[in-house]
């Protein structure tokens, strides 16, 4: 199936950067790159008012005042209230009863869940999350902005739309079934080793290792990646370009001095982006990396499905995980877009 | 220009093999006959026959399915009457609303789920197929209002005053002039959501209880053991389908926009 869920908080950006003509026109008029970011959460009250859509001015109904926009929101309304504001307010109460089971009665006492997060088997497992996170990020960075140079810049303009497509069509298979193509090549009787034997190399050892987690992640998300630079990269006045060039700047200077200044936007709201799905990615670590490099996402599913469940640690983890996610959204939206230029 | 070839072009070539490779291994592979080696060892179809036989694959494909229409089904019109709303009113506490909704998009899904899984232990609720139903219509109306909203803000406005202006009810102006101008939103939001709630495998295993098994849970607790030549040939028919879905989306929504802007 397409674009797996885990990717799917960067779908907005898909959307916004898709390659038909009237979505990208869209993409274009928002002057703030941070409005093509799903709204802050709602628990950072100041960032709350950033994603304004823009308001349609009510014709007024004579008779129907109330009553319509009572239908038009409360079913959602009540959906999201019982089925996500409800359930996070009580995973914030479970994550301050230590030691709790399914049964027991909640009675928050404190924040002993959260110092259990300081042990050092926990701080392990959270910084290897990080680590493949920001790995994961820098390798689509490297990889992802010469491929969007390219298609955005350097491609014949015709064939952009149909290069973008062909580059996000990998996306529309089963996240599960990514992984597991991956395992059937990196596998030690595998397609690499196959191909290795048959060119007469030793064979590798990449599956169950953090190898095998890096590639599988960011096969993932480069696509991400490349849609968000391409976005920014098409912005890019190429007579700046002409300019340095006229100047006496050497290529490279110019990519340095004009092509990377003016991309940064793209650049931060990407790696910000792929840093925090990667953050969160359950399969690609649970599938190639094996038991040996279990993540904060295993970590969590462990302390409700796992065989020794602690529901208030696992509360308090999955607190944390919503904490360094928000964070890094609020970064982006502060950061991300200092100096929106208006042509 | 023409003469030389830019590093940049060799370099996107090849990342485009490093997507392409696992898709075409899962190809071969789904028509090789011998079931455990690399070695090609003769074209077969019995994978795919063997695929078409297994009543495990066949029930949780039909749950899946169900989930994923009953979510999306919901949630088109919840999303949709939601969109609508937010895009017309203005009333206190509407950032937060709006913060709210689009919430699943942002947080990983792992926290999702532990919460909804929480709050079904709570209120007492039977996990079934329904609760998966419960919980994937959480983020489908996420994405289907999103994807509706995109339409919203660059639609006029006045086209619906018009109709109200020239007599109609606010009912017929909703259903006459606006559902047919989102559309094309509304359809490839539908099939955004359907696709996320098939591959969803997180908050499926958490909602899902005993009796319920979606294919991404079955998939997952038959490649974690072991690599199986039948699972090959359910991507590719998978892929195939999803592939369909996306061509029948892109041709739904460019038909659409050439209607709306000759």
């Amino acid at each position: 199936m397409p674009c797996s869920y885990e990717n799917s908080r960067l779908l907005g950006i898909l959307f916004y950067a898709h390659p038909s003509p009237d979505l990208r026109q869209l993409f274009f008029k928002i002057p703030h790159f941070s409005s093509l970011l799903p709204p802050p959460l709602p628990f950072i009250p100041h960032l709350a008012s950033v994603s304004k859509a823009a308001p349609v001015e009510p014709k007024a109904a004579p008779f129907a005042k109330l009553l319509e926009p009572l239908l038009l929101l409360a079913p959602a309304g009540v959906w999201l209230a019982l089925l996500l504001v409800i359930p996070t307010l009580l995973i914030f109460e479970l994550s301050l009863v230590p030691d709790i089971k399914p049964g027991d009665v909640v009675n928050p006492s404190g924040l002993d869940n959260y110092w259990l997060i300081l042990q050092p088997d926990v701080l392990r497992v959270i910084g290897r999350s990080l680590f493949f996170a920001a790995g994961t990020t820098a390798l689509c960075l490297l990889m992802g902005f010469p491929v969007a140079y390219w298609v955005a810049i350097m491609a014949a303009k015709r064939w952009r739309n149909l290069l973008l497509l062909g580059f996000i069509l990998p996306l529309w298979t089963s996240s599960l079934l990514r992984s597991y193509a991956w395992i059937s090549i990196l596998r030690p009787t595998g397609v690499l080793n196959t191909l290795l034997a048959s060119l007469g190399l030793p064979p590798s050892d990449l599956l169950y290792r953090a190898s095998a987690v890096f590639i599988g992640m960011t096969y993932s998300l480069l696509p991400y990646m490349v849609l968000i630079l391409y976005a920014s990269l098409e912005k890019l006045d190429r007579r700046l370009l002409e300019a340095a060039a006229d100047l006496g700047a050497s290529p490279r200077q110019a990519f340095w001095q004009v092509t990377v200044p003016q991309t940064l936007p793209g650049i931060a709201a990407g790696t910000i982006l792929v840093f925090i799905t990667g953050l969160g990615d359950f399969v690609n670590p649970e599938l190639l990396g094996g038991n040996a490099n279990r993540t904060a996402a295993r970590l969590i599913y462990n302390q409700f499905l796992g065989a020794t469940p602690n529901w208030g640690f696992g509360s308090a983890l999955s607190m944390m995980l919503v904490l360094v996610v928000s964070v890094a959204i609020a970064l982006l939206i502060k950061y991300g877009d200092q100096n929106p230029k208006s042509s | 220009m023409f003469s030389r070839i830019s590093w940049q072009s060799l370099f996107s070539l090849l990342i485009f093999g490093f997507m392409y490779l696992p898709i075409l291994v899962l190809g071969v592979y789904s028509v090789n006959q011998s079931p455990n080696s690399a070695q090609w060892s003769g074209f077969t179809l019995d994978w795919y026959i063997k695929f078409f036989n297994d009543s495990r694959i066949l029930s949780a494909l039909s749950d899946s399915l169900t989930v994923a229409f009953c979510a999306v089904g919901i949630s088109a019109v919840v999303g949709t009457l939601m969109a609508v709303g937010l895009a017309r009113y203005q009333f206190p506490g509407k950032n937060l609303y709006q913060g709210t909704a689009y919430l699943p998009m942002i947080i990983p899904d792992i926290a999702i789920a532990v919460a909804t899984l929480v709050f079904l232990a709570v209120i007492a609720v039977p996990l079934s197929l329904w609760t998966i139903v419960a919980a994937h219509g959480v983020f489908c109306l996420s994405y289907v209002a999103f994807v509706v909203s995109t339409r919203l803000v660059n639609l006029n406005p006045h086209l619906e005053e018009a109709a109200l202006d020239l007599g109609a009810t606010p009912y017929q102006a909703l259903v006459r002039v606006l559902l047919p101008e989102l559309m094309p939103a509304i359809v490839s939001g539908c099939l955004l959501a359907f696709v996320l709630s098939m591959d969803d495998f997180l908050i499926s295993s958490f909602t899902a209880g005993g009796g319920a098994t979606t294919l991404p849970i079955e998939i997952f607790s038959r490649i974690r053991t072991s690599v199986r030549p039948d699972i090959n040939a359910l991507s590719i028919v998978l892929m195939l389908v999803s592939g369909g879905a996306a061509v029948l989306a892109e041709v739904i929504r460019d038909r659409s926009e050439k209607k709306r802007f000759r």
